[in-house]
């Protein structure tokens, strides 16, 4: 049989391509990292183009959530882990993840760089920190003045008569944010008056949410006029027009830590390094600078537009340890007092 | 052989198996077992993990303290901690993340004092105590000061028993969903039921126009996930209601406000849309169509006689209505009862978004597993959501039983008389139902069109893009399509495959009965407890299919299952239209089964198999109760993205995803429409005869 020469051009070309595919084949391969996190979902493109600027041969494939059910999930994933990596979690969940044994003690490259505050104590250690984040409360001025509310000041403020039902604040039970907001009022208020505290709020609150940014989006929509959020979603919201005021409470604000740790018996450790190496570079703290006024290395951070003045100062000294000890302790508490806002009338 | 001579022994005649019988009897056993792999043995899973508990230990733990005097005896944890009032024997449930601090077995404990202690964890395997986050493993004594001993804490280990329910029981925050639960469910059935009953009522007893474009209207609701009329509701009467803006637009803002102030501040305290009432409004959009057709059916077979015989007796129309219309209806209205009743207590989609802080069982097991990961009460409230749904269920099968007997072979159908005022009443009633069902849609769709409600109201198609938020992007909504067509090629196989072998085998009457069993068992379940029970069963590493977990598959087997039972009825119903006597003649033909199966039954109930298949495919692109644990990164879906965007406060790009869904059905079901015309004319044509 012979074969027309438009024949044997396209079994040419079909050799050439099998040809092509074996030589690029292996370079093109990929190593693909499962990272979990609870950055807010519009930076994690920007984050994963960054990073892949470097290192073009390593995939990231995000499983976001909120910071309790990252957590949660990582904890029940514990005998059969997912994720390769965290990068962007919460250091008070991540010490909870250090007591199950769960994190891969590893130094990346410029540790030393970093703020001491922004590391696990151990060494070689089991997280690195990111940035701060922080607690605000996200005021809508346009409903505020609909239903005559003063902007308020402090957290105290929050409990004045005037305000009931115009609150909403996360549930600390899922979200990281509800967690800091409620650990940082016992810290600032003492055991008891924290509670006190949580208590007068309580009349006041609308409604819990299960996300941390929902209270300040909420806020910003108009569906609520005053929402206990964090200064990062605030800042985003004013940012895309909403009339936000964001209030840094007086009497101090929480904050925990976005941070990065490897999770124990990954199969892509190399690949794993060059990221948490790579995400306390210089570079690398600038991306989170973007959103975020405070960051691990420090003398790097610009001013954030939109962000409240004095936040910095305001941040409590947080005691990530009492947090990561009394978690269960008291987020059980919160649930036994809060969480049937709508019992049954009598 | 043995079966042969078994059957001689018996005396009574039977036919020979032959080896059609076999592979048809395998064949049923295979789908039997699919149906026990995805459903009885995931449910027996979830069942031993509500029994599961964590809890303290302290009976395994041994301190030991030196005050500089040397060593003192060894302490248990749980005799010291009951003698301190720390512990009480039984009271040591918690939770998997549960700390207990080892300093509050010493109450004279000071973290500066030269004491020292000594831990014990006497069986390394079981929760044991940790410092400073991290574990010991191992039984040998360890050593401290009390600077260090004060970072030492306790951890629970696991164990079986009644735990989880007693703390169910204790929390009221946990058990008042019950009653939550319950009244939403019943209030949502009444209301749903009365609204349908008349719709129905309007369709088959009155002469009004536009019957079809009602009919159609009417099963909107069927195309959108459960969330969507949630989402439209927070829109039209939220605190930035659309209503409100409307209607001071039209009457002056001074006008409107004392009416609105007056509603929000209702007679019995304040309203608001987040709560029961959301819920019920939202839950009824959704129950509608589901209620309408079975109301319909049950109405559409009335004897006109009945009727002629009513006026011929001179009873008014209201007695014709009590007497004729209304019993003749009864077992579909119960019917439809315990079916809308069924949907709305194992719905998650209305109360997560529009519930606010009025917490209802389906909810509480979202929050359980997915907000606090605390899978073994997330498996407690599943058990506690079963009852209702499985008593529903049971009640309603029952009444289908008795409805058979309604049509007798000399009934005439009946016909309606055109009464002018009459059926304008009943078309200006439809014209609410059908402005309000499309109303929810239409405000969906404004506002994911709006830049920034309600301070930017210049249109723009910013929440479209889905890939800056949370719930997987444009990716989800193809992998939505994606599952919808999985789920309704494998599917329809599988349903109808099964339900042929069930109709028209022979013999093997336990093995029928016990896969008609199986086959209904779906239905009772809700999707809830589906997603939940896979997540046991199917992420075991011991289990060998652990392998699907977190892949598309795992999604089509459980979307499949979910819906098996609808699917499989209407199988067999059109299978039951058949007559056997096409089996019968096959075989005298020498033709095996599945020949008569592609030849003759396939073809005969080709209508039949475009509906499971399309049924499936919308379900399937809706569904969000059983998929929301199952989902993963990779097989993010449409319907759950619409969900974490509303959690995350994104609740415009929401309804643009929910639109978006809405649209791909409404278009699959045209083309549905269009395709059953095409294979009515060609494979139907001998109806015409």
């Amino acid at each position: 049989m012979r074969k027309n020469p438009i024949t044997r051009l396209i079994g040419a070309a079909a050799m050439g391509a099998a040809a092509m595919t074996l030589v690029t084949g292996p370079v093109l391969a990929k190593t693909e990292l499962t990272v979990y996190t609870a950055v807010e979902a519009e930076d994690l493109k920007r984050y994963a183009a960054a990073f892949n600027e470097d290192y073009p041969d390593i995939e990231i494939k995000w499983v976001r959530d909120s910071t309790g059910i990252v957590t949660a999930k990582l904890l029940a994933e514990k005998n059969n882990p997912q994720a390769d990596v965290v990068w962007g979690l919460a250091a008070t969940s991540l010490l909870l993840m250090k007591g199950e044994g769960m994190l891969e003690p590893y130094a990346p490259n410029g540790l030393e760089n970093l703020d001491a505050k922004f590391r696990d104590s151990d060494n070689p250690p089991y997280w690195t920190g990111m940035d701060a984040w922080v607690a605000s409360v996200c005021f809508n001025t346009v409903e505020g003045k609909k239903y005559n509310l003063p902007v308020p000041s402090s957290w105290k403020d929050l409990t004045k008569a005037v305000y009931k039902g115009h609150v909403a604040m996360p549930n600390p039970n899922s979200s990281g944010t509800g967690f800091l907001d409620v650990s940082s009022w016992l810290q600032i208020f003492g055991e008891k008056g924290g509670w006190a505290f949580m208590d007068d709020l309580h009349k006041n609150i609308s409604h819990y949410t299960h996300s941390g940014s929902k209270p300040c989006k909420q806020a910003a929509a108009g569906e609520i006029p005053i929402g206990v959020s964090f200064a990062f979603r605030g800042a985003k919201s004013k940012a895309a027009g909403a009339p936000l005021e964001i209030v840094v409470p007086s009497e101090g604000i929480g904050w925990d830590m976005e941070a990065t740790a490897i999770i124990r018996g990954t199969e892509k450790l190399d690949a794993v390094k060059k990221l948490v190496d790579w995400t306390i570079t210089e570079k690398a703290n600038r991306l989170y600078n973007q959103g975020y006024a405070v960051v691990a290395i420090p003398g790097l951070a610009k001013p954030v537009k939109y962000f409240p003045a004095g936040i910095t100062e305001a941040m409590i000294d947080n005691d990530f340890e009492f947090a990561a000890r009394n978690r269960n302790r008291i987020l059980t508490e919160w649930q036994s007092r809060y969480d049937s806002k709508s019992e049954p009338k009598k | 052989m043995a079966n042969l001579t078994a059957t001689e022994s018996a005396g009574r005649v039977r036919p020979k198996l032959g080896r059609d019988d076999w592979a048809m009897r395998g064949l049923m056993v295979a789908i039997g077992l699919y149906l026990i792999v995805s459903l009885a043995l995931p449910l027996y899973a979830m069942m031993s993990k509500s029994f599961e508990i964590y809890a303290y230990q302290p009976q395994l733990i041994e301190f030991q303290v030196n005050e500089g005097q040397g060593w003192r005896p060894v302490l248990n944890a749980l005799d010291l901690g009951e003698e301190l009032g720390v512990l009480k024997r039984g009271e040591l449930v918690t939770t998997a993340d549960g700390r207990l601090q080892a300093t509050r077995f010493f109450p004279d404990f000071s973290f500066l004092s030269e004491t020292r202690y000594r831990i014990r964890n006497t069986e390394p395997a079981s929760g044991g105590f940790m410092i400073r986050g991290t574990r010991i493993v191992h039984d040998e004594w360890v050593e401290y000061s009390s600077g260090d001993f004060r970072r030492v804490t306790l951890r629970p280990g696991i164990s079986t028993g009644l735990g989880n329910y007693l703390s169910y029981f204790s929390t009221p925050a946990l058990f008042t969903s019950i009653y939550n639960s319950l009244t939403i469910a019943l209030i949502s059935t009444l209301v749903t039921v009365s609204l349908a009953f008349g719709f129905a009522y309007a369709l088959t007893r009155s002469s009004m126009p536009f019957k079809g474009a009602f009919k159609a209207i009417a099963m909107v609701p069927i195309l959108v996930p459960s969330l969507l009329p949630g989402i439209a509701l927070i829109y039209l009467f939220g605190k930035q209601s659309l209503v409100l803006k409307v209607l001071q637009w039209m009457f002056g803002e001074e006008a409107v406000a004392g009416l609105w102030t007056s509603l929000i501040q209702g007679a019995y305290g304040p309203t608001e849309i987040y709560g029961p009432i959301g819920i019920v409004i939202a839950s009824v959009f959704f129950t509608f169509p589901h209620a309408l057709l079975i109301i319909l059916t049950a109405m559409a077979i009335a004897d006109a006689r009945l009727y002629e015989a009513a006026t011929a007796l001179r009873a008014p129309k209201s007695r014709i209505f009590w007497t004729v219309t209304l019993p003749g209806a009864r077992y579909g209205l119960i019917s439809a009862g315990f079916v809308v009743f069924n949907l709305v207590i194992t719905d998650f989609g209305v109360p997560k978004v529009i519930g606010g802080q009025f917490n209802v069982l389906a909810v509480d097991i979202y929050k359980q597993v997915i907000g606090q990961q605390n899978f073994q009460m997330g498996a407690v409230v599943s058990v506690v959501l079963l009852i209702p749904a499985l008593i529903a269920f049971t009640v309603d099968r029952f009444v289908q039983r008795k409805q058979v007997a309604q049509l007798s072979a000399r009934a005439v159908p009946y016909e309606p008389k055109p009464n002018r005022r009459f059926d304008n009443l009943m078309l200006s009633y439809c014209g609410l139902v059908a402005v309000f069902i499309l109303g929810v849609l239409a405000v969906c769709q404004y506002a994911a069109l709006i830049k920034f409600w309600p301070y930017n109201l210049s249109f723009s198609l910013n929440n479209y893009n889905f890939d800056v938020m949370d719930g997987g992007g444009w990716e989800a909504y193809g992998n939505s399509i994606r599952l919808g067509f999985y789920t309704a090629i494998c599917g329809t196989a599988l349903v109808f495959l099964g339900a042929y072998l069930v109709e028209k085998g022979r013999g093997f009457g336990y093995g029928r009965a016990g896969f008609q069993f199986l086959a209904m068992m779906p239905m009772a379940v809700p999707g809830m407890v589906l997603g939940l029970a896979y997540i046991f069963f199917f992420n075991d590493p011991a289990n060998p299919l652990n392998g699907i977990y977190a892949t598309m598959g795992i999604l089509v087997v459980c979307t499949v299952t979910h819906f098996y039972t609808v699917s499989h009825l209407t199988a067999v119903t059109a299978l039951k239209q058949m007559d056997p006597e096409f089996e019968s003649v096959s075989q005298s033909l020498k033709q095996p089964f599945y020949r008569t199966f592609g030849r003759v039954t396939a073809p005969v109930c080709a209508p039949a198999i475009l509906d499971i298949s399309i049924y499936l495919f919308v379900n399937a692109m809706t569904t969000v109760s059983a998929v929301v644990f199952l989902y993963s990164p990779d097989t993010t879906l449409a319907s759950v993205a619409v969900l974490n965007m509303d959690d995350a406060g994104d609740v415009a790009p929401a309804a643009a995803m929910g639109m978006m869904i809405f649209y791909t059905n409404a278009t699959v079901r045209l083309v549905h429409a269009f395709l059953t015309k095409g294979v009515l004319t060609r494979t139907q044509a001998w109806r015409g005869r």
